[in-house]
């Protein structure tokens, strides 16, 4: 899986600024990508592409449950989000809804990819290669039930 | 085991369960609202365009439904979403539907304690961060997305990995003027917003036994806020109380063994506890009342799932008699039925002659939905429980967290006000 970063170099980033309040009751996938990120980043909208990738800190999506969330940043074209940590709620409502990939870093490698710069992931090896840097770095493995529910494409696609 | 352990053991057939462990558990009580109500609807019609055929759900009768964020309907798409979801019941055969205009309705998890729609012992999952808040009644209580829901509406049993538990034991009653949500503020601040992350924070302790239902209440409630899966409280007499007097006396309580394990006790003298505020923009961002003496405020709002229980509206009256508003200020009670037991003890008259206007339950601004928002630059003070950037309103605004006692005492004043303070 290849992709661009763009990287929010904070932490906290909660889910009131993923996907404001009042758009809740908008239950129309493409209709809340138009306002994702619309809380922190004016901009996201217009520079995100199909494919990108967010890079941030501590505890992202943290706050509500709203999978409108996550749906507002696949729907944007985010196919995965490289975090320090991750919110609980943000993290389940990610793998089960099937929506993007949360992908858990170092402070180290959170610390090296910058802005823009193009990278590529490979869940089976748990690796990150970052292209533009020519570097290689360790993604955090997905325990053993969410590697399979991801595997299967969301927890409905998944046999007990 | 402790008490989170047991529960979810008993839930998923396991006779012992450790920290980490991943089960999936049978759920005894389900809800969603008026937001995630939708959110649900548009997961089942997905699975239907892929082809699964939905008749039926596993079980309506462990199934309650919400309307609060958005109501009285806010605008055209909230209305639509309103007979949206009264459709579903209706198809679904779920008949504990709270609709607003009908009687008993508020705030979800509001109505799951006034109501009793939660028991000790039991698992209970909401599409809602703040299901958290019926830990206090001893049940496993936890929020989750419309997908999760969705499962669990036509499976019965959903994903948990078993959680650490950090114990906070707080010693002795609190003073007159410091409240439950002081004392919560106070452990956001020392952990942080993810200091619990993934985690249950379980409160016990004599000051937790002299501490009424209601403000046990506020103390799960904002487990959310320090980024915790559950949060919980033993049951006492207490609670077989509360309980018994919504009619209900039988279930099954569950209690941690004499060698329970906790990851971390933490330990809190309520003597030592101040009127606290979180400022802007985090939870985490506490202070001392008293320290913030000189930050003017614009509006002060006492509503939501934290800080509208009957004994929230209580606290405020006590400040509230006798005196008058100096900025604008809304009482919203969180159910129907704490807005007629505040009419029915003359609460409703302080607050309309102190100049305040009172509101029908919702979620409301607390969520930045409507019925008071905020505008750019205005400054608030507030009985909710976060206060991110545009939480409240414009993305410049700023919300003030505080206990009832200190939004009343500032609501007079104009100023943040240590309830001791007020003249």
């Amino acid at each position: 899986m290849k992709g661009n970063v763009i990287k929010y170099q904070r932490d906290n980033i909660d889910t009131d600024v993923i996907l404001p309040g009042p758009y809740l009751k908008i239950h129309d996938y493409n209709e809340l990508a138009k306002h994702a990120m619309e809380g922190l980043d004016k901009d996201f909208h217009s520079k995100v592409k199909e494919g990108d990738f967010i890079v941030t800190g501590r505890n992202f999506g943290c706050g509500s449950s709203r999978e409108h969330a996550p749906i507002a940043l696949a729907y944007s074209g985010i196919k995965a989000v490289l975090a320090v940590s991750f919110a609980r709620i943000f993290y389940r409502n990610a793998v089960d809804g099937a929506f993007l990939l949360p992908i858990e870093i170092d402070e180290s490698t959170y610390n090296s990819i910058s802005d823009k710069d193009s990278l590529e992931i490979d869940t089976e090896k748990n690796e990150i290669k970052n292209l533009t840097k020519n570097q290689t770095y360790k993604m955090k493995p997905f325990s053993e039930l969410i590697g399979k529910i991801i595997a299967a494409g969301g927890l409905f696609n998944y046999k007990l | 085991m402790n008490i989170t352990e047991k529960i979810l053991a008993r839930a998923s057939g396991k006779t012992s369960l450790s920290p980490d462990d991943v089960v999936f558990v049978n759920v005894d009580k389900v809800m969603m609202h008026d937001v995630s109500g939708p959110g649900v609807i548009a997961v089942f019609e997905k699975l239907k365009k892929k082809g699964m055929k939905i008749e039926k759900l596993w079980d309506a009768s462990k199934v309650w439904v919400a309307e609060d964020h958005f109501v009285p309907s806010a605008d055209k798409i909230s209305a639509q979403n309103i007979v949206l979801l009264s459709d579903f019941t209706k198809q679904f055969g779920i008949s504990k539907h709270f609709k607003y205009g009908m009687g008993q309705y508020g705030i979800c998890h509001t109505l799951s304690h006034e109501e009793a729609m939660v028991l000790p012992g039991e698992v209970y999952v909401g599409g809602d961060s703040h299901t958290n808040t019926t830990g206090a009644l001893g049940a496993f209580a936890a929020g989750l997305g419309h997908t999760d829901i969705a499962y669990v509406l036509l499976n019965g049993k959903i994903w948990f990995k078993i959680p650490e538990t950090l114990y906070f034991k707080l010693n002795g009653k609190l003073p007159n003027h410091v409240m439950a949500k002081d004392f919560i503020l106070k452990i956001i601040g020392d952990i942080g917003t993810d200091g619990a992350a993934y985690k249950t924070m379980q409160f016990g302790g004599d000051g937790i036994s002299e501490m009424s239902v209601e403000e046990r209440l506020t103390l799960t409630n904002m487990t959310t806020e320090a980024g915790a899966k559950s949060g919980i409280i033993e049951p006492d007499q207490k609670i077989r109380d509360y309980l018994a007097v919504r009619g209900v006396t039988k279930y099954d309580e569950v209690h941690g063994d004499a060698d329970a394990q906790y990851e971390k006790i933490y330990e809190y003298e309520a003597s030592e506890l101040e009127p606290t505020v979180a400022k802007p923009f985090s939870p985490e961002n506490i202070a001392e009342a008293r320290d913030l003496s000189t930050t003017v405020l614009d509006k002060a709002y006492i509503g939501s799932c934290t800080g509208a229980k009957y004994e929230d509206l209580q606290a405020v009256a006590r400040i509230l008699k006798g005196r008058q508003v100096k900025i604008r200020t809304e009482i919203l009670p969180a159910a129907i039925s704490i807005f007629r037991k505040a009419m029915d003890e003359g609460l409703l008259k302080i607050f309309m002659d102190a100049g305040v206007v009172v509101g029908p339950p919702t979620c409301g601004a607390c969520c930045g939905a409507h019925m008071g928002v905020l505008a750019k630059d205005e400054v608030c003070i507030s009985t909710t429980n976060r206060n991110f950037p545009g939480r409240m309103g414009h993305v410049e605004s700023k919300t003030y967290l505080a206990s009832p006692l200190v939004v009343a005492a500032s609501a007079v004043t104009g100023k943040i006000t240590d309830p001791r303070d007020l003249k």
